[in-house]
């Protein structure tokens, strides 16, 4: 029966001022379940101030191969760093 | 072979040597799958039996703080079961083929559970030592190559700590008591101390799976050397509390910096792990009657999950 329960991805927001973070899954038969196991499975100990629940089927992922050229593009492209850039000692505040 | 399963494979394997982990939509050898899931589910399974010899005692804690104590640490034990279930899942695994699998026999859990708890000092010694024992195991496995069941075992370990110290506290309090209560705490001690060894699994040299499993990183050390860490670390904590291992061979070697121990009975263990220990037949069927009584709880749920779906559809 619980076979047919849909898988939720959890996320959980550590405490304001930080991003939510992926701690697992489980399944529940919605979402309003799902959010309050989510609550009792993941956060018994003051781990969140906020939790997401998300459908495992509705996330869009990349391919984690690192071989795989979707990354590509970002990694001949030292001129975004900031130590690209050579500036005297001198100069301050940069 | 081909040219591009050769060049996963190596792919895989470069990852594991530079010590990277290895992510759920990663390429993976059919048998590094397979080994997992089979270790994830067994440990899983461990964890969701392992409530029954405490949970035994919740109706019957001496205080209301410890029955606080126990029940937030059986919730922990339901807890730890499902993080495990979650990332056998990331493998490809189902969650209720198996639960399936636990209740017909066909995936096994730590023998340890298959011993019963007699008293209330059971459930100090079960804090002290299987979850010292289990916390020897899974801080290495904090480590696996493999990245969810990796992440889980940083949860469970951090929250393991606390049911390793609330048993050894109330061992502590026991010891202060009455002549009665330390003849309990040593009673449980020797009932628990040998079974505790063999949570470790088989000697180096009868272990099936080891080899392999050290090579993938998927464990890091042998059942031998987990085994002796856990003496090693427990003999002081023993002398603390005042109790005798009920092991006449152990003593420090000082040539070796270990403590030496006592020869184990490893038909024990054989005869436990394959069903005939004092409780195999009652856990299981615990666990099947919780399963099916429970079952129209999900239906419920379910029907309830459609209905409000339909309603919002129209």
């Amino acid at each position: 029966m619980e076979g047919n329960w849909p898988l939720y991805e959890v996320f959980v927001r550590g405490k304001r001022g930080l991003n939510h973070v992926h701690v697992g899954s489980l399944r529940a038969p919605d979402a309003e379940m799902a959010l309050r196991n989510a609550r009792d499975l993941y956060t018994r100990r003051n781990e969140g101030v906020s939790i997401w629940v998300v459908k495992s089927e509705d996330i869009t992922a990349s391919s984690p191969d690192e071989k795989d050229p979707f990354f590509a593009p970002s990694g001949d492209k030292v001129y975004r760093h900031p130590t690209f850039y050579e500036i005297p000692e001198n100069v301050p505040h940069m | 072979m081909t040219q591009d399963t050769a060049e996963t494979l190596e792919h895989f394997e470069r990852t594991i040597e530079r010590d990277q982990r290895i992510e759920p939509r990663d390429w993976m050898p059919e048998k590094y799958r397979a080994t997992l899931i089979r270790q994830i589910a067994q440990h899983a399974h461990s964890e969701i039996i392992g409530m029954q010899p405490e949970g035994a005692w919740i109706t019957r804690a001496p205080s209301l703080r410890r029955k606080a104590i126990l029940l937030a640490k059986v919730q922990d034990e339901a807890g730890h079961g499902l993080y495990l279930y979650s990332a056998a899942e990331t493998l490809g695994a189902d969650r209720s083929d198996l639960t399936g699998k636990l209740i017909s026999g066909k995936q096994k859990y730590s023998s340890i559970f298959n011993y019963p708890t007699l008293t209330f000092a059971d459930v100090g010694v079960i804090g002290w030592l299987v979850d010292g024992a289990a916390i020897c195991n899974q801080v290495p496995l904090c480590r696996s190559s493999y990245g969810p069941y990796a992440r889980a075992m940083i949860r469970i370990c951090k929250e393991e700590s606390f049911h390793q110290r609330q048993g050894y506290e109330l061992l502590m309090t026991l010891m202060r008591g009455t002549d009665a209560q330390r003849e309990m705490v040593r009673d449980a001690v020797n009932r628990w101390w040998w079974p505790s060894l063999m949570m470790f699994g088989p000697p180096d040299a009868d272990s099936t799976h080891t080899a392999q499993s050290m090579a993938w990183k998927i464990k890091r050390h042998t059942n031998d050397e987990l085994r002796q860490r856990f003496v090693d670390m427990t003999v002081p904590q023993a002398e603390a509390l005042g109790v005798a291992l009920p092991d006449p061979d152990l003593r420090w070697n000082e040539e070796r910096g270990h403590y030496d121990f006592g020869e184990i009975d490893w038909s024990e263990l054989k005869r436990v792990i394959s069903g005939d220990g004092p409780c195999n037949a009652e856990r299981i069927e615990r666990r099947r009657k919780a399963h099916e009584d429970g079952a129209w709880v999900r239906e419920a749920a379910a029907a309830h999950a459609a209905k409000h779906a339909r309603k919002e559809v129209a």
